[in-house]
């Protein structure tokens, strides 16, 4: 099976006035047509490995990689239009809250309508019509109304669902989602992933899936990568999550607080200094 | 013996908004109370009320058995103290973790300042060197540790906590709820705590209260709950939702 997405030794780093941050420290992986969790806690580097990947990093931040290709296109060479052509219309992606993430003097069906003209020489009637059956698709009951609502106009869970509507409108071969669920309602976090889900095995989509959340990843995902420090320090199949080895994954499982457990106090992740390394 | 709080029948409006519908829950002194539900359901609003910080339509407030006014005295705010979900928004950023815990001891007139500060920041585990620091400076959980510290300095006997940890990683999370356990002890604080998370709240509190739109939907001690001993649908709901995403559910 050829990679959608190779990186290897990615690092990206951020020259402030105090010293250089690395974010970013020599990160691989690939991925095929699957679903992959990166998991790590603030400050781990996930989100700015899943910007990098989008070419959505800081425009002062230094990305550099061995490699970086996606589908055969070298990332790092792609000159910036051809990054905004691939941006939103081959990969996309998804972000935390919707209530700040959408464009809110927009209403969503013409914030989805703009994403598939941008990309694609549709018509105004047949870009309004396939806008309605996308949200449709991610299950808004009454997608005429929900068309001329604006953002603050709907709840957490509508907003998200307009979100992954305008998202994969498109039809993105990759979708990087960071943290989609983390702003919504537990209910509701469940039928976005369930929509999420659905979406991603029919279309054959491949699936990055950042959250600080261990347990959902990997109830999510095929494979699991943990970060700590700007590293990967463990990559494991979800399925295989309670024979982790490093005592970071370890500690992160530990450390939540379950129903019907009774323990206390609530063992504390000790952070060792090799683990940066 | 007289419950640290007693509430009964109440309800907050926000012009024609009906935020909390005629709750009542009454928390014995040293106990811990949770209340757990989605957004929207006025658990936050019940905690602001009972600081004073929504307007109550109808409905009592009574804290070691004294009814509450419409305006609560200082009297009060020494013995009932709140602590906020977002240590990012609730630290003053231009005035120093020293100047931040002064503000409460000043306006209580406490004597001996400098001795609570020092003794404050170590009980939250920060020490003397945090005194001079601004709120940028910290950590997202250093941050919660001064707003708790901020909060016990008075030496109150109830705390409201709203959401003290969801803007925490899992481990600061961790360590923030080992903390307040420990507090609660060594003090013998009541505490009022609010989340959105089951498992927070069953860890935390001995007994809860579960809320959907501005009403309670069922009260139940926490070992009930994580025997399944639930009488409601929609509890049952936030529980099964709480165990996280199965793909064979879709």
């Amino acid at each position: 099976m050829s990679a959608l997405l190779n990186v290897e030794d990615l690092r990206v780093t951020f020259p402030t006035r105090t010293g250089v941050i690395e974010a970013v420290r020599g990160v691989s992986f690939t991925l095929g047509r699957e679903r992959l969790g990166i998991v790590g806690e603030s400050g781990s580097g996930k989100s700015q490995t899943g910007r990098a990947i989008m070419g959505l990093t800081a425009e002062h931040g230094i990305i550099d990689a061995k490699r970086l290709d996606f589908n055969g296109i070298d990332l790092l060479k792609a000159s910036k239009a051809e990054r905004r052509a691939l941006r939103g219309k081959r990969i996309a992606m998804i972000l935390q809250d919707p209530k700040y993430s959408l464009n809110p003097v927009m209403t969503i069906g013409r914030q989805i309508v703009e994403t598939l003209r941008t990309h694609e020489p549709v018509g105004r009637a047949e870009a309004r019509k396939r806008a309605l059956d996308m949200l449709a698709a991610v299950q808004i009951r009454d997608p005429e109304r929900v068309f001329d609502l604006y953002p603050h106009e709907v709840s957490g869970g509508m907003g998200q669902r307009a979100m992954i509507a305008m998202m994969l409108i498109a039809g993105p071969e990759l979708l990087i989602a960071d943290e989609p669920t983390s702003a919504l309602d537990v209910t509701v976090q469940l039928d976005v992933l369930d929509i999420l889900n659905r979406l991603v095995a029919e279309r054959g989509m491949g699936l990055i899936f950042i959250s600080h959340d261990l347990r959902l990843v990997s109830s999510f995902c095929d494979r699991v990568i943990v970060m700590y420090a700007g590293r990967i320090v463990e990559e494991l199949p979800a399925a295989k999550l309670s024979q982790a080895q490093h005592p970071y994954t370890r500690g992160l499982l530990n450390c939540m607080p379950e129903i019907g457990a009774d323990r206390h106090p609530l063992p504390v992740l000790d952070r060792k200094p090799e683990w940066r390394t | 013996m007289t419950p640290a709080l007693a509430i009964d029948g109440l309800s907050v409006e926000y012009d024609e908004f009906v935020a909390l519908d005629d709750v009542s829950l009454t928390v014995a002194p040293g106990e811990s109370f949770g209340l757990v539900g989605e957004s929207g359901s006025g658990k936050s609003t019940l905690l602001r009320a009972v600081a004073g910080l929504a307007p109550v339509s109808s409905g009592t407030i009574a804290v070691d058995g004294q009814k509450l006014g419409a305006k609560r005295d200082k009297a009060f705010y020494r013995k009932v103290q709140m602590v906020f979900q977002d240590p990012y928004g609730s630290l003053h950023p231009r005035q120093t973790v020293d100047r931040l815990l002064l503000e409460p001891l000043a306006i209580h007139g406490f004597a001996d300042t400098e001795g609570r500060i020092v003794r404050a920041l170590d009980e939250v585990g920060l020490g003397a060197s945090f005194r001079f620091r601004y709120s940028h400076q910290l950590s997202g959980g250093q941050r919660q540790r001064v707003a708790i510290a901020r909060a016990l300095i008075l030496e109150p006997s109830i705390l409201l906590l709203d959401e003290p940890t969801s803007a925490l990683d899992a481990s600061v999370q961790a360590e923030v709820l080992n903390l307040l356990e420990q507090l609660r002890a060594t003090r013998n604080l009541t505490f009022v705590m609010v989340s959105h998370d089951l498992a927070v709240v069953t860890h935390m509190c001995d007994r809860l209260m579960v809320m959907q739109s501005g009403r309670a939907v069922e009260e139940l001690a926490s070992d009930d709950l994580a025997a399944r001993r639930v009488t409601q649908d929609y509890t049952r709901g936030l529980l099964t939702a709480s165990e996280g995403f199965r793909r064979d559910s879709a």
